[in-house]
């Protein structure tokens, strides 16, 4: 039922810190890839959402660039 | 259609505060912004606001916002203002999304990052062009990179850099390189940084990513490959959308020590204004003041309207 989510980041990035917050407020589960330090992480990053912009939300394969707080809430089906 | 008593356009920290100061009068108003923070939400550390010896952009920004919160705001999140126009006593407020009409209107809209305008920027934005170092240095490990600027912000990107990336290209458009001297000092001294003064960019070079950039020095053209490209040319006030408002040659808007432009009823504040010094204490004072400014300029009106 609950929906896999990945969050691609860096310790750096406001928005990846505000995007991270976003999902403990919501009490979402998600892992955390930091693609400063996992060079792995970041080949995949670039692969699924052919940029280098974070953070990259991986919710159930469906991919968001950026803290795009609305569409996170619909693809989480958040009211 | 609704008339408010004030729209507040931007959600940094001088419009947060201009929304605290709204609230706590209980003027009926809005807060239309694209996000919360502004560009305080990018700094790294911040160690001038009073009563914070050290605190992070986006803590300082959770703050700011908790605060804006604890009052019954409505906030227009995620909506672009296009056009603002006064006519009558009424200001037009156009977005993306929708229209507004209010009798006094608060210009928050603060600065964004200047675009270096050649081939090769559009197609390249987070495709190895980035224009945050903070947000993206951490991507380059071992790279080779190329900062273009030769002030505080390229600076400080490059010195961001310098503990990252495997060699930095400052590529400076002057003659020599500006920013404060203990910055340059310890670029200037580095093994890992090539400076090239008088250098102008032509054009962003890749295929999926960046893998070069065209430059002139002194008008002798060359490639250089890096990965990664920082842009930090300063950056631009978001005025464009406001007719009718007196700017001056950067584009700011001209306010008087109460924030009042030139046409009654329409106010500024913070970055976007010509307020000497931008920073964050500055734009939260000047958010405060140009609130109260639009509450005596209603009080006045309604005042003059009931005699």
């Amino acid at each position: 039922m609950d929906k896999k989510v990945k969050i691609y980041s860096t310790p750096t990035c406001p928005w990846c810190i505000r995007a991270k917050q976003f999902l403990r407020e919501n009490n979402i589960a998600f892992e955390e890839y930091d693609v400063s330090s996992d060079s792995q992480a970041l080949e995949e990053m670039i692969r699924i959402s052919g940029q280098m912009g974070v953070p990259v939300l991986d919710i159930d394969g469906e991919i968001i660039v950026g803290f795009d707080k609305e569409r996170i809430r619909e693809v989480l089906g958040l009211s | 259609m609704k008339i408010y008593e004030l729209i507040i356009i931007g959600g940094g920290p001088s419009g947060i505060t201009a929304a605290v100061y709204a609230a706590r009068k209980r003027m009926d108003f809005l807060l239309i912004t694209k996000d919360i923070g502004g560009q305080a939400a990018w700094s790294g550390a911040i160690e001038n606001y009073t009563g914070y010896q050290f605190i992070s952009g986006p803590e300082l920004v959770n703050k700011f916002e908790e605060h804006m919160r604890k009052f019954d705001i409505v906030v227009k999140e995620n909506e672009e203002v296009t056009e603002i126009r006064k006519e009558g006593d009424i200001v037009y407020i156009k977005t993306n999304k929708n229209v507004y009409q209010s009798y006094t209107v608060i210009i928050a809209s603060g600065k964004r990052s200047r675009e270096l305008n050649v081939k090769g920027e559009e197609e390249f934005k987070n495709r190895g062009l980035t224009y945050c170092a903070t947000c993206d240095a951490p991507l380059f490990k071992d790279k080779n990179v190329a900062v273009i600027g030769g002030g505080n912000s390229a600076l400080d990107a490059t010195l961001q850099l310098i503990k990252i990336a495997r060699h930095i290209y400052l590529i400076n458009n002057m003659e020599h390189l500006g920013g404060d001297a203990i910055m340059r000092e310890k670029i200037e001294n580095n093994p890992l940084v090539t400076i090239m003064n008088e250098s102008e960019v032509l054009e962003i070079i890749g295929d999926k990513m960046v893998k070069g950039i065209k430059i002139a020095t002194k008008g002798k053209e060359e490639i250089i490959p890096v990965e990664g490209i920082f842009v930090e040319i300063g950056l631009i006030p978001n005025s464009e959308f406001v007719y009718g408002v007196e700017k001056n040659s950067l584009g700011e808007i001209i306010v008087n020590c109460r924030n009042e432009t030139n046409i009654p009823g329409v106010f500024s504040a913070g970055d976007v204004t010509n307020v000497p010094e931008k920073q964050i204490i500055i734009a939260c004072g000047e958010g405060a003041k140009a609130c109260l400014s639009a509450f005596r300029y209603l009080s006045q009106k309604r005042f003059e309207e009931n005699r």
